[in-house]
């Protein structure tokens, strides 16, 4: 055998650990013969800066390719977002790249709308039938019968083709069925919605307080980066949730609350705080409007009340109250992100606007800071045509007057026939799985099935692919160059979404299909550009950047600005008063009450537990349930039931259980996990499993779909959110 | 003549939220199969509701110091490399498990080509100053990785500066894999 330097040097080394180890084992003796460290050899010979999109935050990635394989991803350093950084989703995006499953070609249903029979087509002739139905239902019912539904960055160039079609009806389950309550509930106070990323100071916190939040599972890079620096440096952490959460094991005070009645707490905590006189008196003096309506209100609402909705001491109400106070203005209650739960969310998510009122957290370092944004010109394109209706998303005899953006689930209902104002005949779905994204899944059927035309645009099939009528297959984005994405931030920035490999099978990146589409009903003059390399370089250009240095580091930085108080500046509120609103006239207007009030929600029946559901740092949804890589960490979900009712039970960790709710709608067979971190009036489950989709071959019959359970919701008045926490479930054994 | 190395890896269980970052960084880093894995999560509860405590690590080899694995292995496959990691050459393994059987922290696999594997610590990124694909991921940078034999280094800081504890002390085996509690 022969013997190279490197060897000999290693030789060296091992012996000289044996003579240290002399009195061990002496077995240290077989490291002589070793070989070189074996190299796996996953660098890659090209390096892609691009953005991620396995789940929505954009963190900034650099994609290894070796032999025109995509081997690694890693974060990016230059990025804002990532730091260098990525959760497993992000690591795990090959996983998608190379999913079996993958829609290949372009798909044309030839049986009943639902079974699931397709041929094969070339795009030539899928695109020239969507083309077809395009026109025939803006010549037949306006352009505004065809909606579209979407998710993701991608769906800009369907956005863009829906506007110039003349269509009113883009809306995104990310709205009414997750964060829409949050920004009502935040802009009647400040004037300002949180938008994504969350404006929210972690970084510098010194107290954080998560209401019903998992950060941590709740897996977003960038704010779980500076949650884990708040916690070393020593941040408080109050965590209220009816589960031992991740972030429930970090805190100083875990509030095990009984489920529904966090605006009691709130309500509880501002007694409190206003009533010892710990609030930030001079910004409130400042800043505030209506405080002594507040107070007035506040005076009934004390921990002792409290107790008897929460279940919560009132001396720990008192005293978590004081801890938080303590440290403000660097006291942040986080806004939450889907706030959806029992139909008085934006009252609540105001609640929690107001409580941050107090503390003087809003516009102040550690608390939530006024974002920044690059300016970038927009492509000079020629004007949109305008819509002739509104959006049909409001039922006919109502409205929920203060909802900001269209109501993905209000559209869906306008599809069945003189439910809205007009009804909508049509559906695009791209990247959204309407299927289980919207509560009471038998009512979207019976929307589906009163279409005359839907058409999804996708990378893997999910169930809504099933129930299309065309099935278009998209590049995923390692495969294609998308918009530039140009955040609200501390930091002012734009990152660009490069090609890394080109599209496999015959999928085709979305601008391009957008573009055909466009073509083919009469509006190519929206659709100048080459491809969407010459449209993003354009702009990139436009906003004074060098494209060459943009693409080789993916990201281009603008000056930062002041954004907070304490960088000097100015605070103001786009509220009608111009200042922090305490009591909203607003919503006394509109025939709401303009300082929360809080309703108990409905017990669960006996025998019946509140189905609770959330997030797993692996998954997004149902998007990620088919990516192996990362179904090597979390195989499927799981119900959780505290381990005590379990045992009375007679379940045992792993039997298999199943769900059904007080509709008789069942899910499951999935695994049971008795759990002591949780309470016994609920049961909980990560969302996304228990997927039906045959195609899918990893994920289906894998777990259990909440979704499926929820067949009731609750509409919150104010702005039509869909509270999905209102479900109960018996757990029996499969 | 400078002192040894001494690889070791600390895991600051406060910052940890068991996101598994590291176990798919590791597997695309090192081409793991899909099954196998060389790092995971564990995820310990104490306590009765609702005074419960909970300890989440991210975990590996621990590269003992003199490890059982190596001690157990009849081939010379199992070896300690220069600076204290423990490795597999993969064409001297002969499949026999033994040292799987002698691992306290069950650390190592059978790849489907029939030789056993487990962490490197990336020795081919360490080697030249890189860090291993699990703390270069590291979203809430709970994993540290150095030389302890280094007073400057900032895994030795870390130990010095944090209570700290190893799993399967009794083992003898003076195990590399820190836990900063």
């Amino acid at each position: 055998m022969g013997m190279d330097r490197r060897q000999f040097i290693k030789v060296t080394g091992g012996a000289g650990a044996a003579a240290v180890a002399a009195s061990g084992l002496s077995t240290k003796w077989w490291g002589l013969d070793g070989d070189a460290i074996a190299n796996p050899g996953t660098e890659g010979d090209r390096v892609v800066a691009t953005f991620c999109e396995l789940c929505f935050w954009k963190c900034g990635i650099l994609a290894h390719v070796k032999d025109g394989v995509v081997t690694k991803i890693t974060g990016n350093p230059d990025h804002p977002l990532s730091r260098g950084r990525l959760c497993p989703r992000g690591a795990g995006g090959t996983g998608l790249l190379y999913d079996p499953d993958r829609l290949k070609t372009p798909l044309i249903r030839t049986s009943k709308r639902g079974e699931q029979v397709f041929r094969e087509a070339s795009w030539e002739e899928a695109l020239d039938l969507v083309g077809e139905k395009m026109v025939a239902i803006r010549d037949q019912y306006g352009p505004e019968a065809f909606a579209l539904f979407l998710h993701g960055f991608g769906s800009s160039w369907f956005k863009h083709l829906f506007k110039s079609y003349g269509s009113p009806n883009l809306s995104a389950p990310s709205y009414a069925q997750c964060r829409g309550p949050r920004e009502v509930g935040f802009h009647l106070t400040f004037g300002a919605t949180i938008g994504s990323p969350e404006i929210v100071d972690l970084e510098n916190s010194r107290c954080i307080t998560l209401i019903g939040s998992h950060l941590g599972e709740n897996m977003h890079n960038t704010q779980v980066q500076e949650f884990a620096d708040a916690l070393s440096r020593g941040a408080g952490l109050v965590v209220v949730d009816p589960r031992f959460s991740v972030a429930a094991s970090k805190a100083k005070y875990w509030l095990p609350i009984k489920p529904g009645t966090d605006l009691a707490l709130l309500l509880a905590w501002m007694h409190v705080i206003v009533t010892e006189g710990l609030y930030d008196k001079e910004y409130v003096e400042k800043h505030g409007m209506g405080f002594d309506e507040l107070k007035l209100h506040l005076a009934d609402k004390t921990p002792e009340w409290a107790y008897t909705h929460t279940t919560l001491r009132p001396e720990l109400i008192r005293e978590t109250a004081r801890f938080i106070a303590a440290f403000k203005p660097g006291s942040v209650i986080y806004p939450g992100r889907r706030t959806t739960w029992y139909g008085d969310d934006a009252q609540r998510e105001r609640a929690k606007a107001m409580l941050n009122g107090l503390l003087g957290s809003w516009g102040r370092r550690g608390g939530f800071y006024i974002p920044n944004s690059l300016e970038v010109p927009k492509y000079p394109y020629t004007e949109y045509p305008g819509v002739a209706k509104a959006p049909a998303d409001m039922p006919r005899d109502s409205s929920y007057p203060l909802a900001d953006e269209i109501l993905a689930s209000g559209v869906c209902d306008a599809t069945i026939p003189g439910t809205s104002e007009y009804d909508i005949k049509a559906w695009m779905v791209y990247g959204t799985n309407l299927v289980k994204s919207l509560p009471n899944q038998a009512n979207v059927i019976k929307s589906i099935q009163a279409l005359d035309f839907l058409v999804s645009i996708d990378v893997l099939p999910a169930e809504i692919c099933g129930w299309s009528d065309v099935v278009l297959p998209e590049a995923t984005y390692l495969e294609r160059c998308d918009d530039v994405h140009v955040p609200k931030y501390k930091v002012p920035y734009m990152a660009v979404r490069q090609e890394v490999v080109p599209p496999m099978y015959e999928s085709k990146p979305g601008w391009w299909i957008a573009k055909e589409l466009g073509h083919r009903i009469g509006l190519s003059d929206y659709f100048p550009w080459k491809d969407s390399l010459e449209y993003t370089m354009q702009r990139v250009e436009g906003a004074g950047f060098e494209c060459a240095s943009v693409q080789a580091t993916g990201v281009a930085l603008g000056k930062p600005g002041p954004i907070c108080e304490e960088d000097g500046l100015e605070l103001e509120f786009a509220t009608e008063s111009g200042k922090i609103e305490f009591h909203s006239r607003k919503l006394a207007a509109a025939g709401f009450d303009p300082i929360p009030e809080f309703v108990a929600p409905e017990e669960p029946p006996a025998g019946m537990f509140r189905l609770l559901f959330g997030r797993a740092p692996t998954h997004s949804f149902g998007r990620t349930v088919n990516n192996r890589l990362l179904a090597d960490c979390f195989p499927e979900n799981e119900v959780w039931l505290n381990d005590e009712l379990a045992a009375e039970m007679g379940l045992k960790e792993g039997d298999r259980v199943v769900l059904t709710n007080q509709d008789e709608a069942t899910a499951g067979p999935v695994k049971l996990r008795p759990t002591r971190r949780i309470r016994k009036d609920c049961v909980y489950m990560v969302h996304g499993w228990g997927s039906q989709q045959r195609q899918l071959s990893y994920a289906f019959g894998k777990g259990a779909s909440d979704s499926d359970l929820v067949t009731r919701y609750k509409t919150d008045p104010i702005m039509g959110g869909t509270g999905m926490n209102v479900n109960f479930v018996r757990v029996e054994r499969a | 003549m400078a002192k040894e190395k001494r690889l070791v890896m600390s895991v600051d269980t406060l910052r940890c939220v068991g996101c598994s970052a590291c176990v798919v960084a590791c597997k695309t880093e090192n081409g793991v199969p899909l099954g196998c894995t060389r790092d995971w999560i564990v995820e310990e509860t104490t306590g009765r509701l609702p005074h419960l405590a909970m300890e989440l690590r991210s975990t590996r080899c621990n590269h003992c110091e003199h490890p059982g694995c190596v001690a157990a292995c009849p081939t010379g496959a199992s070896h300690i490399n220069e600076g204290g990691a423990v490795l597999v050459t993969h064409h001297k393994c002969s499949g026999c498990k033994a040292c799987m059987a002698a691992c306290p922290y069950d650390a190592r696999y059978v790849h489907p080509e029939g030789y056993v594997d487990k962490c490197t610590f990336c020795l081919h990124r360490t080697a030249d100053g890189g860090l291993p694909a699990c703390v270069s991921i590291c979203p809430t940078k709970a994993l540290t990785f150095g030389d302890a034999n280094d007073p400057g280094s900032e895994v030795s800081q870390k130990l010095r500066a944090r209570k700290h504890k190893v799993l399967h002390p009794e083992t003898g085996m003076s195990p590399n894999l820190y836990f900063l509690i």
